[in-house]
């Protein structure tokens, strides 16, 4: 299929950015997104121009590593997928498709659209994580886990760190990022000890960083590829509230 | 510098005569390891600060590492390519990791751990590194959980098990489809940790480009800042390589875009030994490529093949659609030559299989290059509802690639490369033969001989990154003390120079075609003649192809852009570069070995039923390649394979 | 990990959150007993001028004339002030997180409610002054007589242009409503995901609630249903 990209070109954070506009034909509707950017690329490369820098690498929705705004959503028009599961079937002949960065002040652009997300690491390093060194665990069933609370701790725990949520997010906030983590650990035992300190940490961070809060609109929740739920918001503030209540 | 385009002349090739020692310790298997860290020099902890440690790689082996040793209080840096550590392709994995903690109560046990893997190896590994990872493997776990790793649970409470292919008893952990990533996380956090507490100093987009030696000493490496396109260099009193595989050399494989061999491949060029890099694993269930466009080949996981029946047309050619093929027409290859394991045979023996019937002309789809994995009978006899809740995920992953519904359609599959058995030659303590140079992960050869099991290659990462590299290389340092060496060392300058040229090399040769053409070219080549079957003649062909193609890299290839900023098109060159020149020795090594065993089929060397022949007599050994210029043929060392506990035999699944 | 006492509560984005949270309770609070007092217009004049004359007393005999009034009062105030500096820190943190637009914009799960918080929120602060000044302070009453609470309604009802602003503004409220009550659970930890469903209906029937029983004072005037 034949296909009209408007993709947002900058050569680095201190120029200017600005829209350029490419036709591209023979898109197989079986490729995938980034493929059709490879494409793209290719032809690029051989007339002699700059090809389109993106972040991707596993290729499979599960690295994180790949993320770019598609006609306004973030990893694209399909549910639960990551942009590189995301295929040109999607789309037909003609259209139009807009690509632009994740936009966020915490995610200072690096070139076209590639964004740096070490504040996400940032945000990890500052508490999410159990303090426990090597060779000084208990027997693995030594504290028994009610199913329910494992699973819901492996859904919180399915976020990829991609970014989207904070791409999607009016206010550019990484609440549903650092509440999947909070969530993660706050339903295991082992995450118990350091709940209070972790979650005032990790909020700590996120705000340093400066992402916004969270006004609740759910865009976060909808454009991520492991659907983590809202309510590890709501988990979260409780952790807070908590933790402020009992310091 | 001209490149080479003739092939090697294998007349020349030339092996060491004293046996290549791998320093497993002596004494009965079951206490060596705890012998040996007893004898081990140990280092104050008020001294660790003082030494430097190099890690590259932040997978499950390299986080690990990085974490554990911070923890003991060792000034580590660690670098990956990715913008977060939390992406190595570890985090890819999806179906689980192997411990003996017969929690099961089903017969398991470290020796039997220890057994099936040196036996799912095919005999080529060595016992004693199996022999500790065996025993390191229930620690792994405790620390897992201990992290906050979610694995699956019963609904006591208590951790879940499955089994996987390869073993009698159930002794997999696993966290839903995503262990890998469960256990990247974990390991992230304690990296993370100590990256706060300030142990670890973490350089992401970072990608390594040499390492330096000097008076047989890695004494460190040189590396890419990926954003600035700074090249900087780095001493340290010792170098970890956690770089993981080299599937990529193949273009079309299951790692990550970004996977490469280029810091095995240096520190190859450098003077380590490159051992069997001929050990490559095929995975049988894979989606099959879609056409020149495929970037990458999705996994999908080999459970399907409990419920799925594998078919083709019987008739060459034929394009009908599955479901109007009558039953009778229909050619279940592998229930009809393997009737009692039917579908579930090996993963080398499936896709074998595989290939046999695409290339005889069977293969089904658009391009006849997969065959069907077809779930109606499950259907039929259990609903679909059933199907739904063991596969869901799965069908829709399918149907998110390919745009079939595998409800109504059989699914088409076709194998794919997706580990690499093969390495950096190491020794029981992970050192490879220069001094200082420590290889972890799947990045070294050790521990699954010629056939990875299933849920083996987590469990070997974390083994090595969690409990043995942090006390074997504590040993090192204690005993050679600190390097002597700092960056403003001539070594230093002078690989930095050798790397800007290269560079600057690559940027000037402005030729007509661009780096993933010349990839995808080689990658035809490989799986073509060193991919599931393999002929002498073959290999040959390849060995005189390569040379060929990769002389016409160097003169035509095209990388736009400049090497002072982000600069995707030169990354990816420097990394085929490398896939080109390690291309070669993989092909050498498997011309070489001119026996069956594992992952490795040579079709000269094969059962009367068709299974993979082993040599026993002349291969029970270890190939480790040492580099002798870019011309010559590389030097072969021996490492003699002796097995004392495990009783060789050859595999049968009729 | 860090100790705990580093965080400022105010300063931080939830913190900030909760602040709203707990001052859009107390505004909750207000505006529903402020509503049924309201609805007591339709009972007549003399009953509508007595309740509006006894609030004073309210507290009676512990609390004196208007004290228990002027507590509420200053609570009140103090609520309003600390939702609207929350909202205005929090919006230009926002703005801050995120200085570049997107060329194309799209929405999956956000709706009018969620989208006019912070305008209808402006709206609706604007609309409180100038209701102070049109029925409390009257001096934008065309005919205001102090104490005479009805007469002044009915009066002020009586103008079509303040009637449509009356109901643009009890239109912006129940939106704000809908979607702060429901953020407000959520905001505040208090929100089980088996609920969450149960929780938003509430949520929108509460607020249709109010926007229909603050609507139809003015509408009953206007209609002259109440005269």
């Amino acid at each position: 299929m034949k296909l009209k990209l408007r993709i947002w070109r900058q050569a680095n954070a201190d120029t200017q950015g600005r829209f350029q506009d490419y036709n591209l034909d023979h898109v197989s509707a079986d490729s995938s997104f980034l493929e059709m950017l490879d494409l793209l690329n290719e032809q690029l490369i051989q007339a002699g121009e700059e090809p389109v820098a993106f972040d991707h690498d596993c290729r499979e929705g599960i690295c994180g590593m790949c993320g770019v705004v598609i006609n306004g959503l973030a990893h694209g028009p399909a549910r639960g997928l990551t942009a590189c599961q995301l295929h040109m079937r999607h789309y037909k002949e003609g259209d139009t498709i807009t690509i632009e960065p994740w936009r966020a002040a915490a995610f200072p652009l690096i070139k076209d659209l590639v964004v740096d997300r070490s504040a996400f690491d940032r945000i990890i390093q500052a508490g999410g994580y159990v303090s426990v060194s090597t060779g000084s665990a208990p027997d693995a069933n030594a504290i028994p886990i009610p199913k329910k609370n494992a699973d819901l701790a492996m859904d919180a725990a399915a976020c990829i760190g991609c970014g989207a949520c904070v791409a999607a997010c009016p206010n550019g906030s990484a609440m549903l990022f650092t509440a999947a983590k909070v969530s993660h650990l706050g339903q295991l035992p082992q995450g118990q000890v350091e709940r209070h300190n972790r979650v005032a940490a990790m909020v700590r961070q996120m705000d340093a960083e400066g992402f916004g809060g969270c006004t609740n609109h759910g865009e976060c929740s909808a454009v991520c590829p492991k659907l983590i739920p809202l309510d590890v918001i709501g988990q979260m503030n409780r952790d807070l509230i908590r933790a402020v209540l009992s310091r | 510098m001209s490149p080479r385009t003739t092939p090697w002349n294998l007349d020349d090739l030339h092996t060491t005569a004293a046996p290549l020692d791998g320093r497993v310790p002596a004494g009965p298997i079951e206490s060596i390891w705890d012998q040996h860290r007893f004898h081990m020099k140990l280092i104050n902890p008020a001294n660790r600060r003082k030494f430097t440690i190099i890690i590259v790689g932040s997978g499950l082996a390299g986080a690990s590492a990085a974490a554990s040793l911070g923890e003991m209080g060792y000034n580590v840096h660690n670098f990956c390519y990715q913008d977060s550590p939390r992406r190595a392709h570890s985090v890819a994995a999806q179906g689980g990791i192997n411990a003996a903690k017969n929690y099961r109560n089903d017969g398991d046990s470290i020796y039997r751990l220890f057994y099936d893997t040196v036996k799912g190896g095919d005999y080529r590994s060595r016992e004693g590194n199996v022999y500790r990872l065996a025993q390191v493997s229930n620690a792994i776990i405790d620390q897992c959980v201990a992290q906050g790793v979610p694995f699956a649970r019963e609904y006591g409470g208590l951790l879940d098990n499955r089994s996987f292919g390869g073993a009698q008893v159930s002794r997999t952990f696993y966290a839903r489809g995503q262990t890998g990533q469960q256990l990247l996380l974990g390991a992230y956090q304690a990296l993370a940790r100590q990256i706060h507490a300030g142990s670890v100093q973490m350089h992401t987009r970072s990608e390594l480009l040499d390492v330096v030696i000097a008076d047989g000493r890695a004494r460190g490496i040189v590396t890419r800042d990926m954003r600035t396109g700074e090249i900087q260099t780095w001493a340290a009193d010792a170098v970890v390589l956690a770089t993981g595989g080299y599937s990529n050399a193949f273009y079309l494989s299951t790692n990550a875009k970004g996977c490469n061999v280029t810091a095995a491949w240096r520190a190859y060029k450098r003077g380590a030994y490159f051992a069997n890099p001929c050990f490559t694993q095929i995975h049988p269930t894979c989606i099959p490529p879609a056409g020149e466009h495929q970037s990458k080949l999705t996994l999908m996981s080999e459970s399907l093949r409990n419920d799925g029946r594998i078919w083709v047309p019987r008739q060459a050619g034929d394009s009908r659609k599955p479901h109007e093929i009558p039953e009778a027409e229909r050619y279940y290859y592998l229930e009809e030559k393997y009737p009692s394991f039917g579908n579930l045979v090996p993963r080398d023996v499936a896709s074998r299989n595989a290939k046999m019937v695409v290339d005889a002309g069977h293969g089904v789809g658009e391009l006849r290059n997969g065959v069907y994995l077809d779930f109606a009978d499950a259907i039929r006899r259990l609903g679909e509802d059933v199907i739904r809740d063991r596969y869901g995920n799965l069908f829709d992953m399918y149907e998110s690639i390919t745009g079939e519904n595998a409800y109504k359609a059989p699914m088409r599959i076709y194998p794919a490369l997706h580990y690499t058995m093969g390495g950096l030659w190491v020794d029981y303590n992970l050192m490879s033969n220069i001094d200082g140079l420590f290889v972890i992960g799947e990045a070294n050869f050790s521990d699954h001989g010629a056939n990875r099991l299933g849920a083996s290659a987590l469990m070997q990462g974390l083994a090595d990154g969690y409990f043995v590299l942090p006390y074997t290389l504590g040993n090192y340092l204690a005993q050679a003390g600190k390097s002597s060496v700092d960056s403003s060392h001539p070594a230093f300058a002078e690989v930095s120079s050798e790397v800007q040229d290269k560079i600057t090399r690559l940027l000037a040769i402005k030729g007509r075609r661009t780096v993933d053409e010349f990839h995808r070219d080689l990658g035809k080549i490989l799986w073509e003649y060193c991919g599931m079957g393999r002929t002498a003649a073959g290999l040959q062909k390849a060995l005189t192809l390569i040379p060929q193609l990769r002389a016409e890299f160097w003169e035509d290839v095209r990388v736009p852009g400049s090497a002072a900023d982000l600069n995707q098109s030169l990354e990816k060159a420097g990394r085929v570069a490398d896939f080109f020149e390690m291309g070669e020795l993989l092909c050498l090594d498997a011309l070489h070995r001119s026996e069956s065993c594992g992952g490795h089929f040579r079709e000269e060397s094969q059962t009367p039923d068709g299974e993979a022949l082993r040599d026993d007599a002349h291969f029970s050994f270890v190939s480790a390649w040492q580099h002798t210029g870019d011309d010559a043929l590389p030097m072969l060392h021996k490492e003699p394979l002796e097995f004392k506990y495990v009783k060789l035999s050859q595999r049968s699944y009729k | 990990m860090q100790n705990l006492q580093v965080l400022s509560f105010s300063r931080s984005t939830i913190g900030k959150k909760v602040i709203m949270a707990v001052t859009g309770v107390i505004g909750i609070g207000f505006i529903l007993v402020h509503m049924y007092g309201n609805l007591k217009v339709f009972i007549g004049p003399e009953y509508f001028n007595a309740y509006s004359e006894e609030l004073r007393e309210l507290g009676a005999p512990i609390f004196g004339h208007a004290h228990a009034l002027w507590i509420m009062r200053l609570i009140l105030i103090a609520s309003v002030a600390l939702h609207v500096w929350a909202a205005t820190a929090l919006t230009i943190q926002a703005r801050k997180a995120r200085p570049d637009q997107y060329a194309v914009k799209r929405t999956l799960e956000a709706n009018y409610a969620s989208k006019l918080m912070r305008w209808g929120g402006v709206v609706i602060f604007v609309f409180i002054l100038y209701h102070l000044m049109h029925f409390t302070w009257g001096n934008i009453h065309p005919d205001f007589i102090p104490g005479e609470v009805y007469h002044n309604l009915v009066v002020g009802f009586q103008f079509l242009p303040n009637v449509i602003f009356y109901l643009i503004a009890v239109s912006l409220l129940g939106l704000h409503l809908y979607h702060g009550g429901w953020s407000m659970m959520q905001t505040l930890g208090i929100l089980s995901p088996r609920y969450d469903q149960a929780v938003r209906r509430g949520a929108a029937a509460f607020a249709l609630l109010m926007t229909l029983g603050f609507a139809v004072v003015p509408l009953a005037v206007l209609f002259g249903v109440v005269k």
